[in-house]
């Protein structure tokens, strides 16, 4: 007789795995890691059917500390292999997890036509602006001016913005996270787990080793209230202690600005709301950057589309549903002879 | 008509080569004659000869697109050395062909596009049928292009249709003159433009034209119809078949004999491309294709497809296969199955990209950062690729492995009668995923193949990590461990050369097993050889063909075979590839006949060696 046992649920424990985490003590990496780890068991994720993909880099990593399946690839390509495995098993639950360097250097391609192509993926991208396991570059995130062994006077290359790039490319949900707001860190998670469609999550992490500090103006916690925005769907963007500060829309010059509820004639009713849906707002919203405006964090865009592999999947069905393929048949049509 | 008759001297075969301008329809008028060819029971080889530009400047040489046909009354192995016969629809594509034709040839112009214009553009100083250029063949002039205008009046086409219908119209006259049927093309040109279609219908049209110009018209006396009996082949059921056809077909067979379903990912790339188009149609066969961003992106991803547990396929053509390579070095690090077809094409770099050669065998045995080994195999003809297909496949199941296998770009193109195998005839290799969570590491090896156990994302209780990190041998975590690298190094090589003992011995194609002289081949120079080899044989000479289609591991017993002979000559279109191979491998004193010229090895060539080896006359 089969006795159906319910699964004992999971905790965020049974998703560590038994390897020694080898990042540098005091990473902001430890602290995504612990997320990640509640978070699956909070949404009742299987072990069997999740699976991490990464690149290289310390971020790439990850799948080693994770209970589930994992496969750390080669630098850049993560997204790549991750489509073959998504296009190979649609039903499986696919993270990415990969860096600044990773996603946005090497692997910039491939980030761009998964994210256009709307595979069904989960993208974390680590950025802590430099290159940490190559010993402390410049990296495509790093500011002008950011002083490293590879640019000892000083970066003069334009940094890209990973959500902006990441709406460029026609990503339908763009999020943005710190490493060590692990609660608002799981909702992007399970939002971006829920978001059928490739999701694309940065998350600000502090490397202490190669770039310690270099989000502090806005993620210390003296400043975390003013330099912080937390947006979400529906409601008004107000930030700061009391509230009073918000964002609006200059009509004029097509910009936002940041304001302050009660000076200068603002009232409330001035303050943009919040909506997910709206790409242009999104566009504006990931460009804003301290000092002269607060980090815009939480769900920046989310729009969704039919993702890439349903349609393939729903193409190879229709090709099948002519019956299955008969190669004996195949080889036989058109123009044959007989010899006897 | 003013000309030196050479008479053929045997018309057991003979070689056409059609050619004109990119535009002129010439691949589909070679095409179709092929397969009325192929039908009337003749042994054909096929040898499409086209530009990388797809529609280069009107009447330039370098946009002559040229098709030539070898067929016979006998087995025919090569598309021919030299055409009897060259049809050329422009003064261009007699300038660029003229100089092939066999003495005594016949060349059949299109005069209606030999004006003073087309002449000085083509590079003739002077019309090249007045000054005695072409003396040494015979010559019919023909207005081909006034006869297809007057052909096509009644359809109401424009006057661009029309001409484009010069094709059919010679298809028509040669069709004539070898005596083949021409339901084929009439259904080819139905099914292309529907029955009622006024293009359509002077396209049929000008075929018969042309094919009652021959009947009614006593053209010169020089030409009359050829019969050309049919081959006794083995009985069977036939078809005409190109390399990329026979290729994706074997890929489809492959899977399904190892009862997996296959990814194929792929960007686009000349001559590998049509492999992707084939495969894109075979979806009921539980083929997903996916056109990647990149080549790498394309390797990746049918990586990722294998790790899935789907059979992840590639294929591309020397460049692209060079950016692949990093992809390849994780798959054999992370011991995945991964089949990669290499359309060889000439280089290096962009090189000729619609021209042959086979200079990537270092590239696909050794072309890899660190010490990386993988099975590498090679297909001699347009058929061949079927069953080296569905070996490629095998390997890569069996020993959890990136497989290369090597075409090129004339076997990919080039197309012959083949008999159509059954599937029934073919043994099965199933795959079996591993299940089992007790005692399950992720490098948990077969003891007999060193395989290692594919245990795939969704297996519960099988979780675990890989990488292009090393492994721990006992255990599959990462290892940075001195001895474990040297073990699992040792291990990577032993799993690829086992392979030696679970792959035929090598044997002759041709001649005995020892004796003055063997020709060593690979790939598509078997035809050329093998004719050569038979020919000098039957002049009495003592040699012999070996043609290699496990080219790493090599076959057990070559050394011995190769010492077994006074001289070796390698025959190959690369700058010394395999002879270098074989001579690293098991210190030989091999000789090369190196070709890279775009071109197919000519049989004369390999005759011409072969008799300056034996220091024959």
């Amino acid at each position: 007789m089969n006795v159906q046992i319910e699964p004992a649920k999971l905790t965020p424990k049974d998703f560590a795995s038994d390897q020694e985490v080898r990042w540098c003590p005091g990473c902001g990496d430890y602290a995504i890691l612990k997320a990640m780890h509640k978070s699956l068991a909070d949404m009742g994720a299987k072990l069997e059917n999740t699976v991490f993909v990464s690149g290289i880099g310390c971020s790439s990593r990850f799948p080693y500390y994770m209970a589930t399946y994992g496969f750390h690839t080669i630098h850049g390509r993560a997204p790549a292999i991750a489509t073959g495995l998504k296009l190979a098993r649609p039903e499986l639950d696919i993270w990415l997890v990969t860096g600044d360097g990773d996603a946005l250097s090497i692997g910039g391609n491939h980030l761009f036509h998964a994210l256009r192509r709307n595979i069904d993926i989960n993208i974390l991208l680590f950025n802590n602006e430099i290159y940490g396991l190559t010993k402390g570059q410049a990296s495509p995130t790093s500011r002008v001016g950011q002083k490293s062994p590879s640019t000892p006077m000083g970066s003069v290359d334009s940094p890209a913005e990973a959500c902006t790039f990441a709406l460029g490319c026609n990503a339908r949900f763009v999020a943005r996270g710190i490493d060590v707001q692990a609660k608002e860190l799981g909702v992007l998670f399970s939002r971006a787990r829920e978001h059928k469609g490739a999701s694309f999550v940065e998350i600000i992490q502090n490397c202490i080793v190669y770039n310690d500090g270099v989000f502090s103006g806005f993620t210390d916690k003296d400043v975390a209230a003013e330099m912080q925005i937390h947006v979400k769907h529906g409601e008004p963007m107000l930030y700061g202690k009391d509230k009073t500060k918000g964002l609006r829309l200059n009509y004029k010059t097509l910009q936002i600005e940041a304001v302050v509820v009660g000076e200068n004639g603002v009232t409330a009713a001035d303050i943009l709301v919040h909506d997910e849906k709206n790409r242009v707002l999104a566009g504006m919203l990931s460009a804003l950057r301290p000092p002269q405006f607060p980090e815009v964090l939480g769900v920046i865009y989310c729009d969704p589309a039919v993702s890439y592999e349903t349609q393939v999947v729903a193409q190879n069905a229709a090709a099948r549903a002519k019956g299955p393929g008969d190669l004996d048949k195949l080889m036989r049509a058109g123009n044959t002879w007989a010899v006897t | 008509m003013n000309v030196q008759t050479v008479p053929k001297s045997e018309l057991d075969s003979i070689v056409v080569r059609f050619a004109g301008d990119s535009g002129d329809g010439v691949q589909l008028l070679g095409a179709q004659f092929a397969q009325e060819t192929a039908l009337a029971g003749n042994s054909l080889a096929t040898f499409p000869d086209f530009p990388a530009e797809i529609r280069a400047p009107t009447g330039t040489t370098y946009g002559v697109s040229a098709f030539q046909i070898n067929f016979g009354s006998r087995v025919v192995k090569t598309a021919g050395d030299q055409p009897d016969v060259l049809v050329a629809l422009n003064p261009a594509a007699l300038m660029v062909n003229y100089k092939g034709l066999r003495k005594g040839g016949l060349v059949i112009l299109d005069s209606g596009a030999f004006k003073d214009r087309e002449i000085k553009r083509a590079g003739f100083m002077v019309d090249p049928r007045t000054d005695g250029t072409l003396k040494e063949f015979r010559v019919l002039e023909l207005d081909v292009s006034a006869q297809a205008l007057e052909v096509a009046k009644p359809y109401g086409v424009s006057q661009k249709e029309a001409l484009r219908t010069k094709n059919l119209w010679v298809l028509g006259l040669v069709s004539w003159m070898y005596d083949r049927e021409l339901n084929s093309t009439r259904e080819y040109v139905a099914r292309k433009f529907g029955a009622e279609d006024p293009v359509g219908l002077a396209n049929l049209a000008a075929l018969q034209a042309g094919h009652a110009y021959g009947e009614t018209h006593e053209i010169s006396g020089d030409v009359s119809p050829v019969q050309m009996p049919a081959v006794k082949f083995e009985p069977g059921t036939y078809r005409l078949v190109s390399g990329a056809e026979a290729l994706s077909w074997g890929l489809v067979a492959g899977a399904q004999l190892a009862g997996l379903e296959a990814v194929l990912a792929s960007y686009p790339i000349t001559p590998s491309s049509p492999i992707l188009h084939i495969l894109a149609r075979l979806k009921q066969f539980g083929i997903t294709t996916f056109q990647a961003e990149d080549e790498i992106a394309a390797c990746c991803a049918a990586l990722g497809a294998s790790y899935g547990g789907k059979l992840g396929i590639t294929a591309s053509s020397g460049p692209g296969i060079a950016l692949k390579t990093e992809a390849i070095g994780l798959g054999i690090s992370t011991e995945l199955p991964l089949v990669i077809v290499n359309t060889q094409r000439a280089g290096p770099s962009t090189g000729l990209p619609t021209k042959t050669e086979q200079s990537d065998l270092f590239l696909a045995v050794w072309g890899r950062n660190a010490d990386a080994p993988i099975p590498v195999v090679a297909s001699r003809s347009p058929g061949d690729c079927f069953d080296v297909a569905i070996e490629a496949v095998r390997l890569a199941t069996k020993y959890m492995t990136p497989v290369m296998l090597l075409s090129d770009g004339y076997i990919a193109n080039a197309a012959e009668p083949w008999r159509i195998p059954s599937m029934a005839d073919f043994t099965p290799f199933p795959v079996e995923f591993r299940k089992d969570p007790v005692g399950f590491h992720p490098f948990l090896r077969d003891p007999k193949t060193l395989a290692r156990t594919w245990a795939v994302p969704g297996t519960p209780g099988l979780m675990h990590r890989i990488g292009g990190i090393e492994k721990d041998y006992n255990s599959g975590n990462i290892s940075y461990d001195a001895d474990n690298h040297q073990k699992m190094t040792d291990t990577r090589f032993a799993k690829i050369n086992n392979i030696a003992n679970d792959i035929p011995e090598q044997g002759v194609e041709a001649g005995d097993t020892k004796g003055k002289l063997a020709v060593v081949g690979w790939g598509s120079t078997f035809g050329p050889i093998n004719r050569a080899v038979q020919n000098m044989r039957a002049k009495g000479l003592d040699v012999s063909h070996i043609h290699i289609r496990h080219i790493w591991p090599l076959p057990r017993n070559l050394g011995d075979l190769l010492k077994s002979f006074d001289k070796v000559l390698v025959a190959e279109m690369n700058n010394g590839q395999m002879l270098t191979l074989l001579k690293s491998q098991y210190l030989v004193d091999a000789k090369g006949l190196l070709k890279v010229s775009g071109q197919p090895l000519k049989i004369d060539e390999v005759e011409s060696a072969i008799r300056s080896h034996l220091g024959a006359p």
